[in-house]
């Protein structure tokens, strides 16, 4: 008997549990979903000081009021040139500095590690400033590849620490037992352990991609108005007429919806990679 | 060497031992061969290369141009940057101004960091009592938000809490009572800064819930069994039994959410459309400020400096924690 009631309070709890879930879904979803909600909308029903919460109609005419305004392919052509040449770049540099730290022992590993983790909580924001004067004396202000070097600086740290996490996870033994079969070091890596990595270094490349396509501060200052980027093209979204709301949703669902798949394709592999080991301390 | 050693004359004082192997190297000797240290370091070279360059050098300019006076002029090189020595800073930390630009700060970040932990411990909790296809839907929706792009989910933000056309605004003016179109959330520091925090929350949730979910996986069933025998409600066990389990987890995530929000920026400035009023400075934007707009880059720096500073015990914290996962191998 008491079993019984033992379950049916149990079924309760559920169902409260599962009330407060759907609200908490609800809310968190929402700016998500008045986002596409008001890309798609009527542009006259956009501005409805008592707007109904369900879609009104689909249209794309502000997906063509947004790229009209200002020049939308441009930036996301530098956004793309960039952040592939960060990654390309982070990720080849980044490799060999994680196999230095997690495959050899040397004098100074320990040194190396806290220093990449030191670099990686210097806030971005502070280093503004001179970076803005050195590009300015090396002549590369303006340039994409000024911002291509100055991305590096916060994509290699986080490429290093997580590619190595990813390395220290795949068994000494196997490449170990791949010497002792007369492969080369070198051999034993490609051969061994660059398959098992592969999966994880697309999941750090993809992540780094969206870093450096996020960024924003470096972007505004480091590139002149004629060269932004794609999220200074939104950040500055606005019109002779002011903001206008609906055109600039539909300019967020098409800087975000690439992003976003992106990252929910990667996420998974990224959460296990940066907390693997992490409960043990 | 050992060849050698035999053919020595003995008036030759005998060469010294090898030095010993260093304690903690712990690679198989099958390992060991002719320039095996330099290996590491050629695979270091070019990583460091790109660090000393891009962060090393602009860090050691950071510091020289805080003692600095350095301005338009210098910039353009009309003028040599010239020593002033403490200036700045004397003139920085004697300015009422910055004072109320930390305090600020420090109660923005602090808001920030305990809503984010707090919530995102209660959402981690209540995705394990929550039924499966909703434990999908919620991560989903988490996921997809934590992957907004920052200056997407400002703009999405700014038009939510549009003052005339906002659906924050006629949503809240649907209960009974209360009249809220036109309201300008912005009008005043204090409401304009909780949006922004709000907008800051919802973004750093998603990664604290899912980091936290990992976590409690892993904390033993037995341990809340037995913890429960032994007469513990459900609060008894999370304080007993799940806390010090995920600890390390909580230390790690508070300390990044402290050096986050106080950095925080593009929301700031972004929500200001790139000019944020005085009762909306933060640490960074007041930076950027003097830097960029009042042109006193010297001034900037020395701020930026103060900030590094007040952040440096957090960041400690952080690397302990993050040193000792790195030791689990």
């Amino acid at each position: 008997m008491s079993t019984l009631a033992g379950a049916g309070r149990r079924k309760h709890a559920r169902l409260g549990w599962n009330l407060l879930g759907l609200l908490v879904f609800l809310t968190a979803g929402f700016p998500l979903y008045w986002m596409l909600n008001t890309a798609f909308k009527p542009a006259k029903d956009a501005i409805d000081p008592d707007p109904s919460l369900l879609p009104t109609g689909l249209t794309f005419a502000n997906f063509g009021r947004a790229l009209d305004i200002a020049d939308f392919w441009g930036p996301v052509g530098r956004s793309m040139v960039v952040s592939l040449a960060v990654v390309v770049i982070g990720m080849v540099v980044g490799l060999l500095a994680a196999l230095a730290i997690s495959r050899f022992a040397f004098r100074g590993r320990k040194i190396v590690i806290v220093g990449i983790l030191a670099v990686q909580t210097v806030p971005l924001v502070a280093m503004i400033i001179p970076v803005f004067l050195l590009l300015n004396d090396l002549g590369q202000y303006d340039r994409l590849t000024g911002l291509i070097i100055t991305y590096l600086t916060f994509i290699l740290p986080f490429t290093v620490w997580t590619l190595r996490g990813f390395i220290v996870n795949i068994p000494k033994e196997l490449e170990e037992a791949a010497m002792v079969d007369g492969c080369s070091r070198t051999g034993a890596f490609l051969r061994v352990v660059f398959p098992l990595l592969a999966p994880g270094m697309v999941a750090t490349s993809v992540y780094g991609f969206i870093q450096a396509w996020n960024e924003y501060l470096y972007a505004l200052m480091l590139l002149s108005q004629k060269n932004q980027t794609a999220t200074v093209w939104l950040g500055n979204f606005t019109t002779k007429h002011g903001t206008e709301y609906a055109p600039m949703m539909a300019g967020a669902t098409m800087m975000a919806v690439p992003i976003v798949a992106l990252f929910l394709l990667v996420q998974r592999k990224m959460a296990a990679g940066l907390t693997a080991g992490a409960v043990k301390g | 060497m050992s060849a050698a050693d035999t053919t020595t004359p003995a008036k030759v004082p005998p060469p010294r031992q090898a030095p010993p192997p260093v304690p903690d190297d712990r690679r198989p000797s099958g390992q060991h061969r002719p320039g095996g240290t330099a290996v590491p370091w050629l695979l270091l070279a070019p990583c460091l290369l790109i660090l000393a360059l891009v962060m090393g050098y602009p860090l050691a300019r950071l510091v020289t141009l805080s003692f600095q006076k350095f301005g338009q002029s210098q910039l353009w090189g009309f003028q040599p940057a010239e020593s002033v020595g403490f200036d700045n800073f004397a003139k920085v930390l004697g300015d009422g101004e910055f004072w109320t630009v930390v305090l600020r700060t420090i109660v923005f970040a602090t808001g920030a960091v305990v809503l984010t932990m707090v919530i995102g411990m209660a959402l981690a909790l209540l995705l394990q009592r929550v039924s499966g296809w909703l434990k999908v839907l919620i991560n989903i929706v988490l996921v997809a938000s934590w992957g907004m792009p920052v200056i997407v989910a400002t703009t999405v933000f700014k038009w939510l809490f549009d003052s005339d056309y906002g659906v924050f605004n006629a949503l809240l003016s649907k209960l009974p009572g209360i009249d809220m179109i036109g309201h300008n959330w912005f009008a005043s520091g204090p409401e304009g800064l909780a949006v922004i925090m709000l907008l800051v929350v919802w973004g750093a949730v998603p990664f604290v819930v899912i980091t936290l979910s990992a976590g409690l996986t892993q904390v033993p069933k037995e341990l809340e069994e037995a913890a429960r025998l032994d007469g513990a409600g459900s609060w008894g066990v999370f304080r007993y039994v799940t806390l010090p389990v995920l600890k390390p987890i909580i230390v790690m995530l508070t300390t990044l959410s402290v050096i986050w929000d106080m950095g925080v920026f593009p929301q700031v400035f972004v929500m200001r459309n790139g000019h944020p009023e005085p009762e909306f400075q933060v640490l960074n934007t007041y930076s950027y400020d003097r830097a960029f707009v009042v042109n006193d880059y010297a001034q900037g720096s020395a701020i930026a400096l103060i900030t590094v500073l007040l952040l440096l015990g957090v960041v400690a914290v952080y690397m302990r924690q993050m040193l000792k996962i790195g030791e689990v191998e």
